[in-house]
């Protein structure tokens, strides 16, 4: 830590605590002291419920709901926040410390266009006049490489991607020339290869203007690119704190070193041993050329919006096919066809060669007990009024019959068998933490004793050190029992953890299905090139270095006909073919793309190749 | 989207029409019936009958009706011979300036309580309005306005228990007039606006995007104001809109308590004499008031909302 001149931010001996519909007070925060020099960057970093959210709003003078500081000091450029009445503290918040919110899509007014509310801080502090204003944040969206800075504010918040309002969101943090931005989770809820542009996006800007910032996150790997300090929360309190370098690689607490390791790279998982088949015997589940989504269908057979345009895969017994793709790519409504959830309106899903029906109602108990779903959320997928005893018991009765005794001890064996301990039969799903509802949604779906798992983004809600244990449970299961699972996700990282086999969707199609060793090999569609260097790794000076040379154009324009869905995105496409006809398949070794380009063109294509995937 | 609402008002119209007719069918008995009395002979109904054409199959004079209120010919009145439009102008502008004048005093004071409550959420003001409206609410509105009646007119003495009065010299006169009929229908009024009102602004004060501007230090009057009643105009339009249709139905008790001379009198002595005409004309004028009030809030809300108006 610098010692030189005073700190623009400090922190000294902070707590804050919420009050309870008892009226008793609960230290959620403790302790907490921290500065920051000006134009330092620090990342507040900790899981859900580590506090890291709360202090940075302290910053602003501001609690939410009925939490307040309860002790200790706040300061910031100069001014006492902490007991400092509300009228003086709307005069130092947008100006002086301004906030930039995880979800922007959910922090612009939906009813106001997006000029008058970026230069809204600028207006209410009396800063400067409209006109000069709009100039400004028009230089603003240019530094933030916003497309078409000079109309993007007369939209409204619904008619700009959800990339652009976080760096819309930014224009209106810094409009004011604030001493302090506090960044929430700015990236999170934006797909891999939006977070890549919108950081690069933030660090430009925090950089030529020298800003100092707060920025808050749960995602080492991102932090590690943007911050110059790290420090690292839990149970709201402090475990240490230090510059990045000393955090990523010499980490003095255990709990900063399982966050380490949780956010590196995983090893990949041995591969399973092929299992006893004849050689006639038709896969576990095969899906052939399934077309689905919403509205009427046309006399093609085509819905009014198709999600899902011609999908074929198969699954071996006990094999993984992972299927990653950005949100709206359709991989949830995949998982959905299969299980029964979401009829498709052309082609066909087969298990064991025999085509199952589209609607769940029409299938046999059979066909429902083997292939089961796991949901991404298991907060809403566990009934809150049953508890895990009966919510695991359920598919026992009815799949098999199993009742009194029985059942309680393949309740038991079930809880053991995804590590829960089986006192927690009796108790109900809101007194445990989310790791454990995720084990026990996954027990609920074992107790039909499927054949097929299918596990939708089963980690995503998880903060990653549970998400790593819930990881190593599933590749475990596997191993123990030969299940199959369609895991489904957006993570690259956890593909290549556990899959034998990859599809990539865009635009609900599959752009290319790789087996375990062709991912790691050189040749790649151009989206899956653009996926792999977008997932931001381990080490500062990786989202300098990161090469976006497979990517131009931002926002998925997946909704033309004709033509391949990644064109509008692809640096190495060839207008005139890929625009107009779909692209062909071709087959190499152990892997499929859909590219007009085909292996050798993709080979030839000289920013492709250089830019190599990191390491 | 808008042509889809006010075709969609349109249609649910010429529906009402069919159900209006088929109603004043079912009611049994009819005008000749109603004039003659008990003691008419089958002959003189049967000739009355053809004279006023209710021989005729239902479904004539169905088209008969429908093709005159198109043309805007309301019919005759088959007890006193006038046209009906005679007779409904009059009572049409009283009652107007009745609902006019409630719904001018309610609105604005249901909008302000409202969206005060919301504001100061959990003080002693919020649940006084609270108590308030569930209290007015939960009580028919002919016990207040007989309770009124009895306070103001019989013991005070300080307002007519009748408000049949059409002398509107002074505004002394108006005063008189309308205090009473008009405070009974707010009361009843108001208090569905109020509270609608209070959970539409509470749930945009408790968003996400009030909070980031309360973070751009926005000052209180303009974090309620501009960010968010924008939000809250949809379910306030509504809430409105159903309100001031229940002041249709309020009416009519009101206007019978009060001896008001509006449409609702007319209506409930048409019913009595089976004076079709009438009543059918004034069914329909309340069923097209209905729509209009509830079509006019969603094409409101349409354009307030820029998600809708941009599509």
């Amino acid at each position: 830590m610098t010692l030189s001149g005073d700190p623009l931010v400090r922190l000294a001996g902070l707590e804050i605590s919420v009050r309870d519909a008892q009226g008793q007070d609960k230290i959620i925060v403790r302790d907490i002291s921290l500065e920051v020099q000006p134009g330092e960057v620090l990342a507040l970093i900790g899981e859900s419920g580590s506090g890291k959210t709360t202090i940075a709003l302290s910053m602003l003078g501001y609690t939410r709901g009925a939490c307040r500081i309860s002790g200790g000091t706040v300061e910031v450029a100069g001014h006492r926040l902490d007991g400092l009445p509300e009228a003086r503290l709307r005069g130092l918040r947008g100006r002086v410390v301004s906030y930039v919110a995880q979800s922007a899509a959910a922090a612009f007014n939906p009813m106001l266009p997006i000029m008058r509310q970026v230069i809204e801080p600028a207006l209410v502090h009396g800063l400067m006049t409209r006109e000069v204003a709009e100039d400004k944040a028009r230089g603003l969206f240019r530094a933030l490489a916003l497309p078409r800075p000079d109309t993007v504010g007369d939209r409204y918040p619904h008619q700009v991607s959800g990339g652009q309002l976080q760096r819309l969101m930014a224009a209106m943090a810094l409009i004011t020339d604030p001493a302090l931005v506090i960044f929430d989770e700015p990236t999170t809820a934006l797909d891999v290869t939006t977070q890549i542009e919108v950081l690069k996006a933030f660090k430009a800007v925090v950089r030529d203007l020298g800003t100092t910032a707060v920025y808050v996150s749960h995602d080492l790997a991102v932090v590690a690119q943007i911050a110059d300090r790290i420090c690292v929360l839990r149970d709201g309190m402090v475990q240490e704190q230090g510059r990045v370098e000393e955090i990523l690689f010499l980490p003095r607490q255990d709990y900063t070193r399982a966050l380490v390791a949780a956010a590196a790279a995983r090893v990949p998982a041995a591969p399973m041993p092929d299992l006893p088949r004849d050689a006639g015997d038709p896969p576990l589940i095969q899906m052939r050329d399934v077309v689905a989504g919403y509205g009427g269908v046309d006399a093609q057979g085509n819905p009014q919006v198709r999600i899902l345009g011609g999908v074929s895969f198969a699954i071996e017994r006990g094999k993984v096919l992972g299927v990653i793709g950005e949100s709206g790519s359709g991989k949830s409504t995949l998982a959905r066809v299969v299980a029964g959830l979401h009829a498709p309106a052309s082609g066909r899903v087969n298990l064991d060669g025999y085509t199952l029906e589209g609607e769940i109602r029409h299938r046999d108990k059979e066909q429902l007990r083997r292939i089961q779903l796991v949901f991404q959320n298991a907060d809403t997928a566990l009934n809150p009024a049953v508890s895990v005893g009966e919510a695991i018991g359920r598919p026992l009765t009815f799949f098999h019959a199993l009742r009194g005794t029985d059942r309680k001890a393949e309740v038991v064996r079930l809880l053991d068998l995804v590590r829960l301990p089986a006192a927690l039969a009796g108790r109900l799903p809101g007194e445990l933490s989310g790791g454990q509802k995720q084990r026990v949604n996954l027990a609920r779906a074992l107790a039909a004793r499927p054949d097929l798992l299918l596990c939708d983004e089963v980690t995503s809600a998880l903060d990653p050190v549970v998400a790593e244990a819930v990881l190593d449970l599933l590749i475990d299961l596997r191993r123990e029992l030969g299940l199959a699972y369609m895991f489904i996700t957006h993570d690259i990282g956890i593909v290549r953890a556990i899959a034998d086999e990859v599809m990539v969707l865009y635009g609900g199609v599959p752009v290319e299905l790789a087996s375990h060793e062709a991912l790691e090999g050189p040749l790649h569609h151009p989206y899956t090139r653009l996926l792999m260097a977008s997932v931001p790794e381990l080490r500062p000076g990786w989202l300098e270095a990161a090469n976006s040379a497979f990517s131009c154009g931002s926002s998925a324009g997946a909704g033309h006909a004709a033509g391949c869905r990644f064109f509008q995105r692809c640096a190495i496409s060839r207008p005139g073919l890929c625009d107009v006809l779909d692209p062909a398949v071709h087959v190499g070794a152990g892997q499929t793309i859909a590219c007009h380009l085909g292996f050798d063109g993709l080979q030839a294509a000289p920013r492709i190749a250089q830019g190599a995937i990191p390491a | 989207m808008i042509a889809k609402r006010v075709g969609g008002a349109l249609l649910t119209l010429f529906l009402l029409s069919l159900v209006v007719f088929a109603m004043s069918l079912l009611m049994g008995g009819d005008a000749a019936e109603a004039m003659l009395g008990q003691n008419a002979t089958p002959e003189a109904l049967a000739g009355l009958r053809a004279a006023m054409h209710l021989d005729q199959p239902s479904w004539q004079r169905y088209l008969a009706w429908l093709g005159g209120l198109l043309r805007g010919d309301l019919g005759v009145s088959l007890i006193t011979k006038l046209p009906v439009s005679t007779l409904l102008a009059p009572r049409l502008l009283a009652s107007l300036q009745l609902a006019g004048l409630t719904a001018a005093v309610s609105v604005p004071l249901a909008l302000f309580l409202g969206i005060l409550a919301a504001v100061r959420r959990g003080s002693l003001l919020d649940r006084a309005i609270s108590m308030a409206t569930i209290g007015v609410v939960s009580v028919p509105e002919f016990v207040i306005a007989t309770l009124m009646v009895l306070i103001f007119a019989v013991r005070l003495h300080w307002l007519p228990a009748l408000s049949s009065s059409r002398d509107f010299s002074s505004l002394h006169d108006v005063v008189r007039v309308f205090t009473m009929p008009v405070l009974c229908l707010a009361c009843v009024v108001m208090a569905q606006m109020i509270r609608m009102t209070r959970a539409a602004v509470c749930d945009a004060l408790d968003s996400s995007y009030v909070e980031a501007a309360r973070l751009k230090g926005v000052p209180p009057r303009r974090l309620v104001l501009g960010h968010a009643l924008p939000n809250a105009i949809g379910p306030i339009v509504n809430a409105v809109a159903l309100s001031l249709s229940v002041l249709l139905g309020g009416v009519i008790v009101i206007e019978v308590i009060f001896n008001y001379p509006g449409v609702a009198r007319l209506m409930v002595d048409a019913v009595s004499t089976r004076d079709l005409p009438l009543i059918q004309t004034v069914a329909m004028i309340f069923s097209a008031a209905y729509l209009m009030l509830v079509t006019s809030a969603d094409i409101v809300a349409i354009l307030c909302n820029p998600r809708l108006r941009h599509r």
